[in-house]
């Protein structure tokens, strides 16, 4: 996507220095500490995404009564595999199977399921995202390059409150004996957020 | 509040458009600003409630052009000159007031594994009368608070369906504007897409709003 769209206008060069500004003299007064800012950038930019979700949904993939748990207590099931903590204190997960299709948003701001996704992408923060998958999800999904037939039922999550989302998606065909870490390899977030399928692998390719 | 950001429902806001490999901060500054905005949260002079409806408070035209991160940025200066954290002078000129004092940041770099590892919840372990019950045919109330809500105004006035009761939670229409906790049961409401936009919406779908107790009534 380009930058320049209504949501990511061309950024106000002056942005840099006003924000190293501000953080200079919060610095300076003793308000926040440098340190534990390059810790919380390193923090959500290389230790926490999509691919601690892609586990959650591998280990239910290969274990049932994992599974059974991910979907009666969600945020327990979660911290048994040691994700929990901001933006993911209460969690839920919903299954999409061949009858039921999940997606989640936030129409109001951007609640989004952090400790297990990462920080949320622009285009599920944009206003085109949060305004139309509420009223319009089939022709967003179809955007998407998802067309779901109508005998599917497509159920929205809006995350009004302090619950967070996450979709467990159908495990695709042709990954029968694959192992729960080569799963993991093929969940993407878009699929976690309900906005995709997990794609099925190519014929004849294992793990 | 009737504000912009309760946009759930418009039509004409664009295409959506996915970003192919998108990094988590589009610039350092970014990484900067949300960084601040967790740190600065840490003096627990505002909660999550009273941030997120700074946010609202953005002038609709401004809400719109604005990016996402400088959003972040005005909310948290807001937030910092109104708790009496720094002074709109400071601001402007980038230096502390003379004579101020040096404070002690609340926010080490140690509370990022305890942030990652608890977190701060909003469910409250205290008793509350649960007035629904699963299966239960509701109705979101008709409210127009000019403070902060969480019940957009797509559902008010309609008809759903208890899907379940998630526990006690604060309520942030009082929380955001330092008036209590005042925590209540929060249920997932299910809402026939047929109810919320009429007959040409797919019969079979459905939205589902996590809703606060104050607003159902019985139906």
């Amino acid at each position: 996507m380009s930058h320049h769209d209504h949501e990511h206008q061309a950024v106000p060069s002056d942005l840099t220095l006003r924000v190293k500004a501000l953080e200079s003299l919060l610095v300076e007064k003793g308000l926040v500490d440098r340190a534990a800012l390059d810790a919380l950038v390193d923090n959500y930019e290389h230790k926490v995404g999509p691919r601690n979700g892609a586990r959650v949904v591998a280990r239910a993939w290969v274990d049932p009564a994992y599974k059974q748990r991910l979907l009666e207590d969600a945020t327990a099931a979660i911290g048994e595999l040691g994700y929990g903590g901001a933006q993911g204190e209460h969690m839920v997960v919903v299954e999409n199977t061949p009858a039921v299709h999940n997606l989640i948003v936030c129409t109001l701001c951007s609640c989004y399921p952090w400790s297990v996704l990462g920080l949320p992408p622009v285009w599920y923060k944009s206003s085109a995202y949060r305004s139309r998958s509420v009223i319009d999800p089939r022709g967003v999904l179809r955007e998407f390059r998802l067309d779901l037939g109508a005998g599917v039922e497509v159920r929205v999550w809006d995350s009004t409150a302090e619950l967070r989302y996450l979709v467990l998606p159908e495990r695709p065909a042709g990954t029968e004996n694959w192992s729960e870490e080569a799963l993991a390899a093929l969940v993407t977030r878009d699929a976690m957020v309900g906005v995709a399928k997990v794609p099925a692998p190519p014929k004849g390719a294992t793990a | 509040m009737n504000g912009i950001h309760d946009m759930g429902g418009m039509q004409d806001l664009g295409p959506v458009q996915p970003e192919q490999n998108e990094p988590v901060f589009h610039a350092p500054w970014e990484g900067r600003v949300f960084a601040i905005n967790i740190a600065l949260g840490a003096w627990r002079k505002w909660n999550t409630d009273a941030g997120r409806h700074r946010i609202e408070l953005i002038p609709p035209a401004d809400y719109l052009r604005m990016s996402y991160y400088e959003k972040w940025l005005q909310r948290i200066i807001q937030l910092a000159v109104n708790a009496g954290l720094v002074t709109r002078d400071e601001i402007e000129s980038g230096r502390p007031a003379q004579g101020s004092e040096k404070a002690t940041p609340p926010f080490t770099p140690d509370r990022v594994a305890l942030l990652q590892r608890t977190g701060a919840g909003a469910r409250r372990d205290v008793p509350a009368e649960a007035r629904f019950r699963a299966g239960q045919r509701v109705r979101a109330r008709n409210i127009h608070p000019l403070g902060h809500t969480r019940l957009p105004r797509y559902a008010r006035g309609k008809l759903g369906t208890i899907h379940l009761d998630h526990g006690v939670y604060v309520f942030p229409d009082t929380n955001s504007h330092f008036l209590g906790e005042n925590p209540q049961h929060v249920y997932s409401v299910r809402f026939a897409a047929q109810e919320l936009w009429g007959g040409e919406a797919s019969p079979r779908d459905a939205v589902y709003l996590d809703m606060w107790d104050n607003y159902l009534d019985p139906a």
